[in-house]
């Protein structure tokens, strides 16, 4: 009687498909996997560790490199996080300006999930279109503050500068392709039969235990839950903005897919009303030179590409802080690998760690 | 094939399509043109990496898109983004793994020397020559996928006059 | 950017029912219960289930290190409140241990997991503590104010 045996596969941290320095120890019977640990730290940087060596301002440019493709957001947590300890009021023009950049952001971080995973199923079509695209929103970012992917234009109290006078005639010009670029992603890659069957009914979690298990997200909202930070418990100026929360029914891979793509469209939504409605007037608060918030601590969360993204930050009343932590969506949202992955194939591994769409600087921190 | 005849008249054999040559020569001058990194993106510059590989900055043109997942198929070890202690180890035995000739680009101020997070001692590697031999080291945090493409060109000239900058042989 | 955290008119509603074990503390943004750690899971527990509260998501658990003592800090979500709960709870230095939020919250074990890896405390009831981030071997706890790095070769 032939015998079998569960044995272990290590996927990782080098991996074309792990979105990063992520090693993932699968148990496998054959091809289906028994259990899938993901093992992290490969890219630990002491981020928190160093925020208590740095002031307030120093800080900021490391928020960028938690979750590097979505750097306006983290900016933006972090920024409102000291400006409600600081009790600091953001003028008006910036406010909007945040918005905008922030959405821009998330545009460009959900066309990284897309091209990545078109090239994790083997269209290597889709990445070139993917980050094509992207790079039109990178130039408008480099128009702004000259970076193309960490930036730290958003500042405490506002932001860096004013943005430059081409700058709206530009995002206009890109919000009027962008609906074309959609379609053609649509008919390229969601229309196409093998990446259907590739998502469609696999690694399916149910509202109850996605909110068990701390996911927040696109990844949440595919399962059907309506969270979404910006409208849930809205920050900024983002209550005066009319836009949907795109949700899935199975949260399956496919529904995971299938949000993010319609989020891209909302987010277009979102940043044409704000530069309608952009008023004029100063992008900076008036504060003190130094900055030194009041002792006391105080968490603060926003909706990242990835999910809620918060700062807990202890203030000792000094110009650097006692304690930051970042609450990290990624880094949360991996616990669900494993039971998402049992059962299924090895193919099924990638296709979930991409609609998972961890990303690493951000789990490791 | 006499030989008096290309040593007299060299113009003339350009136009009967023989140039002459070393092997060390037109095997560098081939090695230089095709360069296969290995996908070794660690943190945020490997992002600026995939960019010089997509349609804007075409990596191709250089004939260096060709990024292996294995590093039995690769000769050029990019280190993109932040090393750390746990992964000194993993990045060293794909190094050893790489049949030679082999090159490495530190790419970014955190493989360079450590970055911004080189305070984090207990958990960063001050730069990535602490670990393995680097041929190129690139500036930036990131630098531009258009500081990439001329890290590679410089590895391009160092490879084609070993002459100039002879890597020590480390065991 | 304030509204929805609860007010200390609230919070002392919610610590009555506990007393003497919880208190107020901080104030506007800051504003928390602090509930002394042997209570920490029912009142967790309580503000979860209670059809009033229904504080069902954990949005965040983090450690802090004090000079006298450790603090746990769990911030709680309710969506049908639309209010954010900061619940705080101490230890001494000597004992750096807390209960598991996992049998509440299964999310919470990374969260736990890291709070013992860089920061050294443990949690009693939690299926797998053990590192996360750092690699299994690593000594020492450097989120810890008295944590000194090696120095590497």
């Amino acid at each position: 009687m032939p015998k079998t045996e569960v044995y272990t596969l290590n996927m990782g941290p080098v991996h074309p498909s792990t979105h990063g320095v992520l090693q993932v120890i699968l148990d496998l019977d054959g091809e289906q996997v028994v259990r899938a640990t993901p093992e992290m730290g490969y890219l630990h940087r002491g981020i928190e560790k160093l925020a208590e060596g740095r002031t307030y301002p120093q800080f900021l440019p490391y928020t960028d490199r938690l979750d590097y493709v979505s750097a306006m957001g983290n900016n933006l947590g972090y920024c409102q996080t000291v400006e409600k300890l600081l009790g600091v009021e953001v003028p008006e023009r910036a406010e909007y300006i945040r918005v905008i950049m922030a959405e821009l952001n998330r545009i460009a971080s959900h066309l990284i999930f897309f091209g990545t995973i078109a090239i994790d199923f083997g269209s290597a079509t889709g990445m070139i279109y993917g980050f094509r695209d992207r790079e039109k929103i990178l130039d408008l970012f480099n128009m702004v503050c000259g970076a193309r992917m960490t930036f730290h234009y958003i500042r405490i109290g506002g932001v860096a500068e004013d943005v430059p006078a081409d700058f709206v005639p530009a995002v206009q010009a890109f919000l009027d392709e962008f609906p074309a670029l959609l379609e053609e992603y649509h008919g390229l890659i969601s229309g196409n039969e093998i990446f259907m069957y590739r998502l469609k009914g696999y690694a399916k979690i149910s509202a109850a235990r996605a909110l068990e298990l701390g996911m927040t997200g696109p990844s949440l909202r595919a399962s059907g839950v309506d969270y979404d930070i910006r409208k849930v418990d809205p920050y900024g100026v983002y209550d005066r903005f009319d836009f949907t929360v795109p949700l899935g029914t199975q949260g399956d891979n496919w529904d995971r897919y299938l949000v993010r793509m319609q989020e891209m469209e909302q987010s277009a939504r979102i940043i044409r009303q704000a530069l309608d409605g952009l008023p004029e007037g100063p992008v900076k608060a008036k504060m003190a030179r130094v900055i030194k918030p009041p002792a006391g601590d105080v968490y603060h969360r926003i909706e990242n590409p990835r999910g809620e993204l918060g700062y807990y930050i202890v203030s000792d009343g000094s110009t650097k802080p006692y304690r930051v932590h970042i609450r990290r969506p990624s880094f949360i949202n991996l616990h669900a690998l494993d039971e998402l992955c049992r059962g299924l194939l090895i193919g099924d591994v990638v296709a979930i760690l991409s609609t998972l769409d961890p990303l690493m600087g951000e789990v490791d921190c | 094939m006499e030989i008096k005849d290309t040593v007299a008249k060299p113009e003339s054999l350009l136009e009967r399509n023989i140039i002459v040559t070393s092997i060390e020569q037109v095997l560098n001058w081939a090695r230089s043109n095709s360069l296969w990194p290995l996908t070794s993106g660690l943190a945020c510059c490997a992002i600026e990496m995939m960019s010089a590989a997509a349609a804007r900055f075409d990596l191709a043109r250089f004939g260096y898109e060709v990024f292996r997942p294995s590093p039995r198929q690769a000769d050029l070890l990019i280190v993109a983004g932040t090393l750390t202690w746990k992964m000194a180890g993993p990045l060293k035995r794909l190094y050893e793994q790489m049949p030679e000739p082999k090159y490495v680009i530190a790419m970014g101020n955190c493989a360079n020397a450590g970055g911004p997070f080189v305070d984090s001692s207990y958990t960063v590697v001050p730069g990535v020559d602490k670990i393995i031999p680097v041929d190129v080291y690139i500036p930036g945090c990131p630098p531009r996928p258009e500081a990439l493409i001329q890290g590679l060109l410089e590895l391009k000239k160092k490879i084609r006059h070993p002459e100039v900058a002879r890597r020590d042989q480390h065991d | 950017m304030t509204k929805q955290m609860m007010t200390k008119e609230e919070l002392a509603e919610l610590a009555d029912r506990f007393t003497p074990a919880a208190e107020v503390s901080g104030d506007g943004v800051g504003c928390a219960l602090v509930i002394a750690k042997d209570r920490l899971l029912e009142l967790l527990r309580y503000v979860k289930e209670d059809a009033g509260c229904q504080f069902t998501m954990l949005s965040n658990e983090t450690a802090v290190e004090y000079p006298e003592y450790f603090e746990l800090v769990c911030h709680l979500y309710s969506c049908r409140r639309r209010q954010m709960l900061t619940v705080k709870a101490r230890s001494g230095k000597d004992e750096a241990t807390f209960p598991s939020l996992v049998t509440l919250w299964p999310g919470a074990n990374f969260q736990e997991r890291e709070i013992y890896d860089l920061m050294g405390l443990s949690f009693t009831g939690h299926p797998q503590l053990q590192r996360i981030l750092l690699p299994a071997e690593f000594t020492g706890h450097p989120l810890r104010k008295d944590f000194k790095a090696a120095v590497h070769d």
